[in-house]
């Protein structure tokens, strides 16, 4: 007779060795590193070229953002209808993204067609007009997506706990106005492209069914680019954190939701803390199984979702938590958040929790190394943070072995509601 | 070419094998043949409300989360108006966990009262999070309303008012349960790093003792053929003025569905379609436009929908739209334009292939849709499609009288 009360057998995932799939570099012509990562079923491929050229760079506001949105608005010989056609008809996924310290220009693609691609890849960065009619539409449809963004409680709160963090003038804190669209010019977009694309620091990373010549194919398309020639401007910009730690902010007379934002700034993963503190995070409020869901929504039905995560910045990061709740019970869920954390502070945490949250975390990772995109987005990361396969293989032990006495001494030093700014938005 | 085998249990469950070595996790993907179609008029949103029930404890195990993490695993659900779908992912090891655990659901939940009385709460938060407190939060609300007068495909998933939800009582949970969810009424999908022979065992051991339960005949009012354009004209506290369009097509495995997939990628299927390029480049008339359709199984809708560039009256923009349907109508579509939407759709399917779970579902879905195979023969039906086609369901699909239209006001 089948006991359906007993759990079968598991192999605990702390024993699983986890291996991340080494990549093979190599260099183009002009200097320019590759880091490639031949894997996969399926026979499609990403190339993503990351240059530094996010809004660390930029003198004035929403510049880097715009040059890269821009860079598929036309060229000296393509419009932008020619360019989309082009990647279109071949099925192909050209992005732009712009973050912080870096932007990216990426492409998804059925490995057939790469080699007609990667020319006009090439000509984006070096033969780019930015035509002025392209930046009017684009400035127009902008503004008016930014009305409609500045309705939305959660937009607004994500805007304010960063500026609350980091200052209104740091790169992580700032955000876009109507009245940034309306100040940005083409030339200063020609400027701001002449420097960090045409004349940048350039890292490519390719991952996927790669043709056997995929080195010749990125060497004849970006080889002979004037890229990473020049040394990148040292920028420094200092953290201005706001003085008041608690806001309250009507946004929409009808809303019937408060966004809470609460976050603490907190290190870099260069940080000792930084590995523990992941596995802390996960308890607290990291997945599924942590103490905020089980609390706040499976037990209270406050909220569809609350969330613990540590922001994913390169020199500085913070701390947040993130929910959305109804306006009769958002005060009551700021007052869960802290009990939660001080349960952290004061109790130490039962073996058994912790060895769930340790298997929990390890089967997440072997999940999130499945498949070439995957393991490439991670080497991807370690290399922009500047760290390595000893930061993986550490990180993996920390999970391991992190005791919970350590866990609650973390709890002591960071979890204090005191250095946590809170913040609802109606 | 995804492989699979197939058996189906004496229960009725039908089971399909998804064999890849090359990941070291499994894939455990249940899906049930329910979806909000299948609800009462008076108790909208319920199947999707169940879907959070379905994680509120089973007859013999309190909690469905807690050993599937603490086997290194993660899940979760989705339901539509077709289908509710359940998928766990974990190291392949540890996967008789899953059968464990997903087995003990379809025999019985605990129909924990508790758990009812949070996910109705959870669910209206949801329901205030994505549709109340998000301006143009109602307007696919107003549209099903618009377009459909009969088919169950007038509410949306997360039903039409929070007090649909607000009412749910044990005993509807409980109805519910017996009538859809069954191994008759059920498919069970299994990938990854597994051998099909593992799979028949496990699947023989905890899916086979399960009663098979009445399977559920469907009989859902056929929407009849609409006979005349319909329009609505609505104005909320939103910054833009909106417009939203939609027309009636074939059912999911119809050649017309096939033909509406690819005119929805010529109209508006990014940055070179033919409106994205008149209507948002050319004439200024849009800040943003999207073309699509619903997936659905049944006969579902082709939906246009834009927020207008401020100054810009709805009529003019309508306008111009009709007048881009009334070139695709007209004029055959050249043969690059063709093989353009062609290579895309071939594109989108290997890019959707190379996840195991997405892999899971797709051999899901297409088995509820009567055939998994189909998953490795449609692109072929979309390689058939002629200009000649193009044309002639434009004329079909986009005929004024199968046409609805929401103009939606900004009140500033």
């Amino acid at each position: 007779m089948l006991n359906r009360k007993k759990s079968p057998a598991i192999v605990d995932a702390v024993e699983f060795h986890l291996q991340l799939k080494p990549y093979t570099k190599f260099t183009l012509d002009n200097g320019v590193e590759v880091y490639s990562l031949h894997a996969g079923a399926q026979e499609v491929l990403m190339v993503e070229m990351v240059f530094f050229a996010g809004n660390w760079y930029e003198e004035k506001n929403i510049v880097a953002a715009t040059t890269n949105f821009m860079l598929k608005n036309g060229t000296k010989q393509k419009s932008a209808f020619a360019i989309n056609e082009h990647f279109d008809f071949y099925g192909a996924y050209l992005n732009r993204g712009c973050q912080n310290e870096t932007a990216t220009l990426t492409l998804h693609t059925l490995g057939k067609h790469l080699p007609k691609l990667l020319p006009v890849m090439s000509e984006l960065l070096t033969d780019s007009v930015f035509p002025e009619e392209e930046l009017a539409i684009y400035k127009q449809n902008q503004k008016q997506r930014l009305t409609i963004n500045l309705k939305k409680c959660d937009f607004v709160a994500n805007r304010l706990i960063d500026k609350y963090l980091f200052g209104v003038d740091h790169p992580y804190g700032k955000f876009s106005s109507a009245e940034d669209y309306e100040a940005i010019n083409r030339e200063d977009l020609i400027y701001y492209y002449n420097k960090f694309y045409t004349h940048g620091k350039c890292i490519i990373f390719t991952a996927g069914v790669l043709p056997a010549d995929i080195k010749e194919q990125l060497n004849n398309a970006f080889g002979s680019l004037p890229l990473n020639q020049q040394p990148l401007p040292k920028v420094v910009h200092p953290t201005i954190t706001a003085t008041e730690k608690k806001y309250n902010i009507s946004n929409d007379a009808n809303g019937v939701q408060g966004a809470i934002r609460l976050a603490r700034p907190f290190p870099n993963r260069h940080h000792p803390d930084f590995s523990k503190v992941q596995v802390l995070n996960n308890l607290f409020g990291g997945f599924f199984g942590s103490r905020l869901m089980s609390n706040i929504r499976e037990d209270k039905g406050y909220t569809y979702g609350i969330h613990s995560y540590l922001q994913n910045m390169i020199e500085q990061s913070a701390w947040m938590v993130s929910t959305e709740a109804g306006k009769d019970v958002f005060a009551a869920t700021i007052a869960e958040v802290y009990k939660e954390m001080a349960r952290l502070r004061d109790d130490k945490i039962e073996e058994s929790e912790l060895h769930l949250v340790r298997n929990f975390m390890m089967g997440s990772l072997l999940s999130d190394l499945d498949g070439p995109f995957q393991t490439i987005s991670r080497w991807k990361s370690y290399i922009l943070n500047g760290l390595d396969e000893n930061y993986f293989h550490k990180a993996i032990n920390t999970i391991k072995t992190v005791s919970a006495d350590e866990l609650q001494e973390l709890a002591k030093k960071y979890l204090n509601e005191e250095a946590f700014f809170e913040l609802v938005v109606v | 070419m995804v492989h699979y085998n197939r058996f189906v249990l004496d229960n009725g469950l039908r089971v399909l094998v998804h064999e890849d070595n090359s990941t070291p996790m499994a894939v455990v993907n249940v899906l049930y043949d329910v979806g909000a179609k299948d609800e009462d008029p008076a108790k909208t949103g319920f199947a999707h409300l169940f879907e959070h029930l379905m994680f509120g404890g089973s007859i013999h195990i309190p909690d469905y989360d807690e050993p599937l993490q603490r086997a290194g695993g993660e899940n979760n659900a989705y339901t539509t108006n077709d289908l509710t779908n359940y998928y766990c992912s974990l190291p392949a090891e540890n996967i008789e966990t899953a059968f464990w655990l997903e087995s003990d659901r379809m025999l019985s939940l605990a129909f924990s009262k508790k758990s009812l009385e949070v996910q109705r709460k959870v669910v209206c938060e949801e329901f205030k999070e994505h549709y109340i407190n998000k301006p143009y939060g109602d307007l696919w609300f107003k549209m099903r309303e618009l377009a459909f007068t009969t088919h169950p495909y007038r509410w949306m998933t997360i039903g039409k008012d929070l007090s649909h939800i607000e009412n749910a009582t044990i005993d509807d949970v409980k109805a519910f349960f017996h009538k859809h969810y069954n191994p008759s009424n059920a498919i069970l999908v299994v990938a990854g790093n597994v051998t099909t022979d593992q799979v028949k065992g496990l699947s023989e051991k905890w899916f086979g003792p399960i009663p098979k339960g009445d399977k559920y005949q469907r009989n859902l009012p056929a929407e009849p053929k609409q006979t005349g354009a319909k329009m609505m004209d609505v104005t909320a506290d939103v910054p833009l003025d909106a417009l939203v369009k939609t027309w009636h097509i074939e059912a999911r495995l119809e050649k017309g569905y096939y033909v509406a997939d690819l005119i929805t990628e010529i109209l508006g299927g990014g940055g070179s379609s033919r409106m994205y390029q008149a209507l948002v480049k050319e004439k200024q008339l849009f800040s943003s436009l999207d073309c699509y359709h619903f997936g659905s199984i049944d006969k579902g809708l082709l939906a246009i929908e834009g927020k207008l560039v401020k100054g810009v009256n709805l009529e003019d923009a309508d306008k111009a739209v009709c007048e881009q349907l009334q070139k695709i109508q007209n004029d055959l579509i050249d043969d690059s334009e063709l093989q353009k939407v062609k290579n895309k759709t071939e594109s989108v399917i290997a890019f959707e292939d190379m996840s195991v779970m997405s892999r899971a579902s797709s051999l899901a879905n297409y088995e509820l849709l009567g055939d998994a195979n189909l998953m490795n023969t449609e692109l072929d039906r979309y390689q058939a499609i002629t200009s000649e086609d193009i044309k002639a369901y434009s004329k079909i699909i986009f005929d004024t009288d199968n046409s609805n239209t929401l103009y939606y006001r900004s009140k500033n």
